[in-house]
């Protein structure tokens, strides 16, 4: 048994065999196997190699035949690896004394000879890269089906990784994964947010996990405490299930608050709306009591696939939400992807600073074309339900113009063109900027609806990269400059009249329910399983509690001060919630 | 049984590179016997690419080839031919 302490960042407890994911995206096979099966790796090892051998040759002949023999007779040297029996010697002499399988073997083996390669001269360095591609030959033949990653599972799987890409996790086959587990990240991390969608526990910030499990190893996540424990005893996960059986109960309880109102003690009614990111969670959200979509990010539309969406991908997809919502409110945000490899991809030379750099809306007004094919969508969409438009990143009065100007034309260019749009459509934008939220009232002058999003607010005005660990404890909504910006915000909305919400995870968090309804807020948006929690911290509560201790912590200086009231304070009426 | 040796030099323009060797090593391996390559005092397996290339051994090097079998005879001669012949290299 082995305890790996690490962020806990979406919550629960999940008891299941692990698949391991290694830094460059591949399913890392089992490590260790029992003496007894060294002979059966040896022969998948032989049938591996006659495989990749005969897939070679084939190669190396239409190769010659196409592009001529010289051309061809770079297979051969591919050839001469897979037949050099000193390096084939050490392969098999790995798995007989090592009881490693023929996978490990295989890249550890190639590996080696990749190094003493790399340090001989330069037309031997060159050569590092034939032995890379004929070890992804090899094991290509071994792994076989596994490579294909996440997308199909036959049995439930908790997921250990070094990092989890949006794209893996758009391809995740979402049944059979009941938890994850990362070496990377922090609270907000990418794959947070994914875990927290899915309503599965996640731990992030393990910083070695990957490499301490084997694939097929029983692991416990726990989100709740940050906890990966592989290979527990007895014991342990005794204790597990017993909690795994009260945490049902209390679930159960929550699922009762599905269809009673959102309404404070003294009768203050809440709006709670979900945010989502793949259109079969719109369900979710009226399945946990959510009154409609907060925030439905788009940026999977892109990621899931290789090439860029078309506008019939996205029209769809919002159809899609707009119906399952029935009439109820969907906020679509535009593009807003950055620091990731989509929009690096699109990029010449690679940015130094990603997070100050040519992402979201400045990305999209680079790229007008994709972003007009997203506009003409949504417009078309809007013509379904009770769609709004928000425009994320907005830093500048002038970049919010430049965007209302070019859905304007997108209308304009739709309706020319025949189709029907609706013209009214509420156009709102994120405020996470510093420079948007101090110049709120001119914004307020110019929107229909502010949508705070905690996550970037928090990174751009403390300086803290949320994912960087080493400095990720610095990152918290708490501090007072943050609170102060909010508080401006809420505060605009109300003098211009503007709609305000706040769909960052802050909302999610217990303790800040009673400080955001005393500034004033009144629409919370967020991950569809946290909306039970949020009705339960609401109906508990009354406006005047939460306006007294708004009022008191707009008198401390510190993080630290103000996260420790805000907890006794919610622990006050609602013990269970910590 | 007997036992063959030839010392040669490289005279091809970037000595025992990938591809030469790879043509050594394919060669090599049509022998029963065993082939040895030897470069200074460092001895390597003449059938094994990745022996053979960890020789680094450049242009102007001078090897021996040592053969030991029963066609240990025609595979000096054929081996020695194809390092004469620069492997083939304009």
């Amino acid at each position: 048994m082995e305890i790996k302490k690490g962020i806990g960042v979406s919550p629960g407890v999940v008891i299941c065999q692990a698949v391991v994911l290694d830094a460059e995206e591949y399913r890392i096979p089992e490590r260790h196997i029992s003496a007894d099966r060294a002979g059966e790796e040896a022969e998948r090892l032989e049938y591996a190699l006659t495989g990749a051998r005969e897939e070679l040759t084939e190669l190396r002949d239409n190769t010659a035949k196409r592009l001529g023999k010289e051309t061809g007779a770079i297979f051969d040297f591919h050839l001469a690896l897979l037949g050099d029996e000193a390096l084939l010697e050490k392969v098999r002499d790995k798995i007989k004394t090592e009881s490693v399988t023929a996978e490990f073997a295989v890249a550890t083996v190639l590996r080696e000879y990749a190094k003493e390669f790399l340090q001989m001269p330069e037309y031997l360095a060159e050569r590092v890269k034939d032995v890379y591609d004929v070890e992804k030959r090899i094991l290509r033949r071994l792994i076989g089906e596994s490579r294909e990653g996440l997308g199909h599972l036959t049995e439930d799987v908790v997921v250990l990784a070094h990092d989890l890409t949006p794209s893996q996790t758009a391809s995740m086959d979402r049944k059979h994964i009941l938890g994850l587990a990362i070496d990377a990240g922090g609270r907000t991390s990418h794959t947070a947010i994914v875990a927290r969608a899915l309503g599965i526990p996640a731990v992030v910030g393990l910083n070695d996990v990957s490499v301490s499990v084997n694939a097929g190893d029983i692991v416990i996540i726990d989100g709740n405490r940050g906890l990966v424990i592989i290979e527990p005893d007895e014991a342990t996960i005794e204790e597990n299930r017993q909690f795994l059986r009260r945490q049902v109960e209390f679930t159960r309880e929550l699922d009762r608050l599905r269809d009673l109102p959102a309404i404070t003690m003294d009768g203050h009614e809440i709006t709670l709306l979900g945010n989502i990111e793949f259109p079969s969670e719109a369900e979710n959200v009226l399945a946990r009591g959510g009154q409609g979509v907060g925030l439905y990010r788009t940026e999977f539309l892109y990621l899931e696939k290789e090439t860029e969406p078309t506008e019939e991908d996205h029209y769809e997809a919002y159809c899609k939400v707009i119906e399952a919502m029935d009439g109820r409110p969907v906020c679509i945000r535009t593009l807003d992807l950055g620091a990731d490899k989509y929009t690096q991809a699109h990029l010449l030379i690679q940015e130094r600073n990603p997070f100050l750099g040519l992402r979201s809306i400045r990305f999209c007004f680079q790229h007008l074309q994709l972003f007009k094919t997203q506009l003409r969508a949504i417009l078309r969409a809007s013509m379904k339900g009770e769609v709004s438009v928000m425009f994320p990143l907005i830093t500048t009065v002038m970049e919010l113009r430049q965007a209302k100007m070019i859905l304007r034309d997108v209308m304009e260019d739709l309706e020319e063109e025949g189709v029907e749009v609706r013209t009214d459509v509420p156009v709102g934008m994120m405020m996470e900027v510093p420079s948007a939220a101090l110049q709120c009232n001119q914004f307020a002058q110019e929107v229909d609806f502010f949508s705070i999003g905690t996550n970037d607010l928090i990174q751009y005005t403390l300086a803290v990269d949320r994912t960087n660990e080493r400095v990720a404890p610095l990152f918290t909504a708490a501090n007072p400059a943050v609170l102060r910006l909010i508080k401006e915000v809420i505060r605009a909305g109300q003098r211009y009249d503007v709609g305000v919400s706040l769909c960052g995870e802050m909302g999610s968090d217990p303790k800040y329910i009673l400080l955001l309804l005393g500034m004033g807020l009144r629409t919370f948006s967020v991950a569809p399983p946290s909306v039970p929690e949020l009705k339960k911290v609401i109906r508990s509560i009354t406006i005047e509690h939460a306006r007294r201790v708004a009022r008191h912590v707009a008198t401390l200086n510190i993080d630290k001060q103000i996260v420790s009231y805000l907890r006794n304070q919610i622990r006050e009426v609602m013990p269970e919630a910590y | 049984m007997s036992k063959h040796e030839v010392e040669i030099t490289l005279i091809n323009k970037h000595g025992l590179h990938a591809r030469p060797a790879t043509q050594f090593v394919q060669l090599a391996n049509k022998y029963e016997s065993k082939i040895e390559v030897i470069k200074n005092d460092l001895v390597v397996d003449g059938k094994s690419v990745t022996s053979m290339l960890t020789l680094g051994a450049e242009k102007g090097t001078l090897l021996r080839i040592r053969a030991d079998g029963q066609d240990a005879d025609k595979a000096i001669g054929k081996l020695s031919g194809l390092i004469k012949d620069k492997f083939g290299e304009e």
